[in-house]
């Protein structure tokens, strides 16, 4: 299972969702949408049309910036990181 | 049960304002999570409040309350031109009530309408092929620089009937619950050159009154009027500091009476000369009166934006403001005496009034 790391600003809009969650996943867009199956409604807050990450959305696998098409391993950890706005 | 309930909306969430008197106020607040808020609107139909919402990180979505601020849920369930369409929605800007449907205006101008109180949504209409349209339908051309669908004035005896605003195009009218629409802005002033005749206008506010047929209207350049429900406009601005303004409010209850709020047309779009005033016409815009009592006199650069303005529909109604520095200003009494009844609230975008009784 991956290891996945949620920014605190989704939280409270899914009853239940915690910051850290395992998924087990392709790619990263596989991993978010397999967070809408258990969280309806949160692909829609992560991703824009296209579809593409939201523009102030970031996601690193293993440490490195990624795509929703970049692999995702068995023992991957996935930060997805709020960014820039917010002032 | 307090009896009089103001909604706002901030650019860090939805606060709400209640009072039994009108006089004394109670705040509570912030809901929806802290997003950027854009309008917010108790609706009598349902009871439900709603908020439109764009948060930076997490796109737009319609938050809703059934139990008037206490708890709320968030959808965004079809609010989205889809894929492979090229159009991206940046932001949710307007809700409103119309028969059994809630509408939302959204940028790049499109209306997407729900049938199930918010739960989940569906396009309606981005006005195709009106002219203009294929300014804001381009998809090399998203966001198409902040213009979007900025409001709705709806009927309340035919919900099929409403009209909208398109930024920078104008104001535009259905009769078929938003299957066709006829641009309505014949006799507007423009200050500047446009491809077509009926459309290009910059509408900042539109307003029906006490009678269905007068309306009103703040546009970039000018105060105006319409005595046949927006066919056609008359300017009614001298008299006025101005004529640039977003803010604007009908009486209840007289046709006559009108409420505006003018602001620098510059970078500034604060209230002129560091006064506070709200301007109120008795006579249908031929002459004005500004009413300051108990605004501020000095040091006041106060912005108003377009949904920030509302009245009340009591006997003596009131009238309610909120600025872009975080102040919500009242008056109980059609605009003679006011005060101020929050304040340090992140800036407003829009004030809404019930009356709850």
């Amino acid at each position: 299972m991956a290891d996945l790391r949620l920014p605190g600003t989704l939280t409270p809009l899914f009853p239940g969702l915690t910051r850290h969650v395992e998924v087990e996943a392709a790619n990263v867009l596989a991993a978010i949408d397999e967070l809408e199956q258990r969280w309806p409604g949160l692909r829609d807050r992560l991703v824009a049309e296209g579809p593409s990450l939201r523009s102030h959305i970031h996601v690193y696998v293993d440490g490195e910036r990624a795509g929703l098409d970049t692999p995702v391993a068995e023992r991957s950890r996935l930060d997805v990181i709020a960014a820039i706005s917010g002032g | 049960m307090p009896n009089t309930m103001l909604t706002v909306a901030t650019r860090k969430g939805t606060f709400v304002l209640e009072s039994d008197d009108r006089r004394d106020w109670t705040l509570r607040g912030p809901y929806c999570e802290g997003w950027p808020v854009y309008h917010a609107i108790y609706d009598p139909t349902t009871g439900e409040i709603y908020a439109a919402a764009a948060s930076e990180w997490h796109g737009s979505a319609v938050w809703r309350s059934p139990d008037l601020g206490e708890t709320w849920e968030m959808s965004s369930e079809g609010l989205s031109y889809g894929d492979d369409d090229g159009r991206k929605i940046s932001k949710v800007s307007t809700l409103a009530r119309a028969g059994d449907r809630l509408l939302v205006g959204v940028e790049a101008p499109g209306i997407f309408e729900s049938r199930d109180n918010g739960k989940t949504w569906s396009l309606l209409s981005t006005l195709s092929g009106q002219h203009g349209s294929e300014g804001w339908d381009d998809p090399a051309n998203q966001p198409p620089g902040h213009l979007g669908i900025s409001g709705f004035v709806t009927e309340p005896d035919d919900s099929d009937r409403f009209f909208t605003i398109v930024q920078g195009v104008g104001a535009f009218e259905t009769e078929d619950g938003g299957s066709s629409w006829t641009p309505r802005n014949s006799g507007l002033r423009r200050d500047w050159p446009a491809d077509y005749e009926d459309v290009g206008f910059c509408v900042h506010k539109l307003v029906r009154s006490a009678d269905p047929e007068r309306m009103y209207q703040q546009n970039h350049v000018g105060m105006h009027r319409s005595d046949d429900s927006g066919q056609s406009w008359n300017e009614i601005t001298e008299g006025l500091p101005g004529d640039f303004g977003f803010a604007a409010a009908a009486h209840p209850h007289d046709r006559e009476t009108f409420y505006v709020i003018p602001v620098d047309g510059g970078h500034g779009r604060v209230m002129h000369d560091g006064k506070a005033a709200v301007w109120r016409t008795r006579d249908g815009g031929s002459s004005w009166q500004d009413m300051r009592k108990g605004l501020p006199q000095a040091n006041a650069h106060l912005g108003v934006l377009r949904q920030a303005m509302t009245m009340d529909s009591y006997d003596s109604p009131g009238v309610y403001f909120g600025t872009s520095t975080g102040q919500v200003f009242a008056s109980a009494d059609e605009g003679e005496t006011w005060s101020e009844i929050a304040s340090y609230l992140p800036s407003i975008s829009s004030v809404d009034v019930a009356m709850l009784d």
